[in-house]
């Protein structure tokens, strides 16, 4: 059977499967839509806070990323996993003792400005005023999920575009609908238990091609100790000495150099770190993720759950940068030095998605190396509104390979398109980079292409990537639901909205929420992984420090928490905003705008921490509060949050 | 909207709830120090090895194929992370049952000496 019927067999059933989970469990209540009744056993919930977590980001773009990044690589497995530490240790039992909806919840209740009985809920101005925090904590959950949920959607497109051989806007509308269905269906419940599913999908996707692969190429099953070991056929030269001397001799950066404190290398050490701290940091404050600990039964649970989680985790984020070594092995070995005729399978699929691309120098023969002789590019975004060499309007990838063509013809006429986007004052030294080499989002799924592994291997690769985008769009398209019908709609706009009117709003808000999901992934603002380490940096820089402090100080008031947050926020957004897309230099440190959310939380810190001597302590209310959730529940049956009183 | 319910495990007002509530504040020490070693630990493998030191091990150290300070970056810190919250959810626990039998105790001291003041 061909790629193509594999591919539609394979993910034709595992979302048979995720629709039916979701019939199953369909939910009639807001506990149910939203904290899935607070009845998970722990082992489930990590496998769904697994796969809740392990995006497509993780799926697709990590091993892609780590591939082309060598040793600083680790900044993404060392931040998207010790940010679970952060979480187990600081937040997830306290927050589950405390044992509401959300986070805006936590944040609502910790630090509302007064005694509850004292606010005068009649109108909805008092009841912003009177809880600035919670609409702040709202509008920043809302903002976050939405930076990351556009890296999903993308997602979804790069693996439908490839494998159903359909237009990418084509594929993210076919996600969309799936999403929609079961997430408006199924609720926190649904999402769960099909969650549990999708972790069995994407865990087995990617570690059979990962398995193979090192059988293939040292001998060993094992793709950790694989990626440690010596190159079948070659014994005596470990894999990764084998890669470093290849690395040299085409020019590019040694793949497992660390760096040290001397000269260039410092500043690359010092970003290293920030976006290390500012990924675990960021775990431990998404929304999306803090949520996951409301739906285990106790506090008990929620420890093991935040185990569980990271085990599952781990499992993938130990076998990716093996997948990383041997996908740069492969891809170098099979694309330097092979005439046009022998161009393989691997390169000839992926170029009609324009994610990779060849550009000749007219000798016949690729060439994938460091600097001018580079033959291989990806067709990236182009700047708009730059003209070509020659002075005509339009500088774009149509034009450039017209040109290239008719220079490849005769030397004298055309023009060389590699020397073009070399050169051109807009597409400048950073453009240049991303546009060198194959698109990093499709090392992953091409990588069992080009080790000739067999069809139905490449396939359970392209049913595992949809699982993994599909199950964290869900889940965070929940999240902006519950923010958008419990925290704003509820408890802000009105509070004597019905059960059924809430359960209505929410969903109404997920289709709404789809679309424009659906939107960020037909006009993708950036590379999958980039865009979602924003979210990371705005999640490390606005909730962490409100939570922790809120939980681990009786001191910390109202004004110098909401100080720290929007100082924070504010701070992270202008940065990365003004880096990104503004053109503004890294006048901080020389941090890259992925790291910046470091700068951010310390800030938060700062500020929080140096208004709280001048502000006004909690209210007696508030530090009865603080005490019941740091103590642990009696022995017993834990109180649920079913039986609990209706907020 | 109804007022906040009482925290479900506040202590009851009687003569021991002044021990109960210096049970509490050792319980949450003892909580406080296991953490802050925990993250220590967890700084050392994942900041320290991983990045900080990553040079220096990956020249002075191999493990296998693997230069120690690669190894630590993108295998090593990652298993030390999951042991880290295994090692936590271990104490925690464990130190939840002490702090609830010490509950117990202080509730049956209090209960013999109530009936043992009528007798």
């Amino acid at each position: 059977m061909s790629v193509l019927g594999w591919t539609y067999l394979f993910v034709g059933l595992s979302f048979a499967l995720y629709l039916a989970i979701a019939w199953v469990c369909r939910v009639r209540d807001t506990k149910g839509f939203y904290i899935a009744g607070g009845g998970i056993p722990a082992a489930a919930n990590g496998m769904a806070t697994g796969a809740d977590w392990m995006s497509a980001a993780s799926f697709l773009s990590m091993a892609g990323l780590i591939s082309f990044m060598g040793f600083s690589g680790g900044q993404f497995l060392m931040g998207w996993t010790g940010g679970y530490v952060l979480l187990a240790l600081l937040l997830a039992p306290y927050l589950r003792k405390f044992g509401r909806f959300t986070v805006p919840d936590f944040i609502g209740d910790r630090y509302a400005l007064r005694e509850s009985h004292t606010i005068n809920h009649d109108s909805l101005t008092h009841r912003i005023i009177y809880n600035p925090a919670r609409f702040v904590a709202v509008i920043c959950a809302i903002f976050i999920s939405f930076t990351y949920v556009a890296g999903q959607m993308r997602g979804v497109g790069v693996v439908f575009s490839r494998f159903l051989e359909v237009d990418v806007n084509t594929g993210v509308i076919i996600g969309m609908c799936i999403v929609f269905v079961y997430a408006t269906l199924g609720g926190m419940k649904g999402i769960t238990w099909t969650q549990v599913a999708q972790y069995w999908v994407l865990i087995t996707a990617f570690l059979v091609p990962a398995i193979a692969i090192s059988i293939k190429l040292t001998g060993n099953p094992l793709p950790q100790v694989g990626m440690g070991s010596t190159v079948v056929g070659d014994s005596g030269t470990y894999l990764l000495d084998k890669l470093n001397a290849i690395h040299k001799d085409l020019g590019f950066a040694s793949y497992t150099q660390a760096f040290g404190f001397d000269g260039e290398d410092r500043s690359k050490l010092l970003n290293m770190l920030f976006v290390t701290i500012a990924l675990m940091v960021g775990t431990a404050g998404l929304p999306h993720v803090i949520v996951r600990f409301y739906t285990v039964k106790n506090v008990k649970a929620a420890r093991w759950s935040a185990f569980w989680a990271l085990l599952f985790i781990a499992l993938l984020y130990l076998t990716a940068p093996a997948t990383a070594v041997f996908a740069r092995y492969y891809m170098i070995q099979s694309i330097n030095g092979t005439a046009a005729v022998d161009k393989p399978a691997w390169f000839t699929n992926w170029e009609k998605t324009g994610l990779v691309l060849w550009l000749d120098n007219g000798d016949g023969v690729m060439r994938y190396e460091k600097g001018e002789n580079n033959e291989i590019f990806n067709k990236g975004p182009l700047p708009v509104d730059a003209k070509m060499p020659n002075g005509t309007d339009g500088l774009t990838w149509d034009n450039l390979l017209t040109e290239h063509g008719k220079w490849l013809a005769d030397p004298t006429k055309g023009a060389d398109a590699r020397k073009t986007l070399r050169e051109h004052p807009k597409v400048g030294a950073t453009g240049f980079g991303k546009l060198a080499g194959p698109d990093r989002d499709i090392i992953v799924l091409a990588t069992p292409e080009m080790a000739e592994l067999a069809n139905w291997i490449i396939a359970l690769v392209a049913a595992g990537g949809l699982a993994a985008a599909l199950s964290t769009a869900s889940g965070l398209l929940l999240v902006i639901s519950s923010s958008v019908a419990h925290d704003l709609y509820f408890r802000i706009g009105n509070p004597q909205a019905s059960e059924a009117s809430r359960l209505m709003v929410g969903r109404t808000v997920i289709g709404i929420a789809v679309v424009v999901a659906g939107l960020f992934g037909i006009y993708p603002p950036g590379f999958v992984s980039e865009v979602v380490a924003f979210a990371f940096g705005l999640a490390a820089a606005s909730f962490f420090p409100a939570i922790v402090l809120g939980i681990f100080s009786k001191r910390v008031g109202t004004v110098p928490a909401l100080a720290g947050m929007v100082v924070g926020l504010v701070f992270t957004a202008y940065y990365i905003i003004g880096n990104v897309y503004l053109g503004m230099p890294r006048w901080c440190f020389d941090i890259a705008p992925t790291g910046i959310g470091t700068v951010g939380m310390l800030l938060n810190f700062v500020v929080t921490l140096g208004l709280t001597p001048f502000c006004k302590p909690p209210s007696p209310e508030v530090v009865a509060m603080v005490d019941s959730v740091r103590e642990p529940e009696k022995q017993g049956p834990a109180v649920m949050i079913e039986t609990a009183d209706v907020h | 909207m109804s007022e906040r319910n009482q925290p479900s495990s506040a202590p009851p007002p009687s003569a021991s709830s002044e021990a109960q509530a210096q049970a509490l504040g050792r319980y949450w020490r003892k909580n406080v120090t296991i953490m802050a070693v925990l993250l220590v630990i967890w700084a050392f493998f994942g900041l320290g090895c991983g990045v900080l030191f990553a040079d220096y091990l990956n020249e002075q150290y191999s493990l296998g194929g693997y230069p120690l300070g690669f190894w630590f970056a993108q295998q090593g810190s990652i298993i030390a992370f999951v042991l880290i919250i295994l090692v936590y959810c271990i104490l925690l626990n464990r130190l939840d049952n002490k702090h609830h039998a010490e509950l117990q105790a202080l509730e049956l001291d209090a209960a013999s000496k109530a009936s043992g003041g009528e007798a």
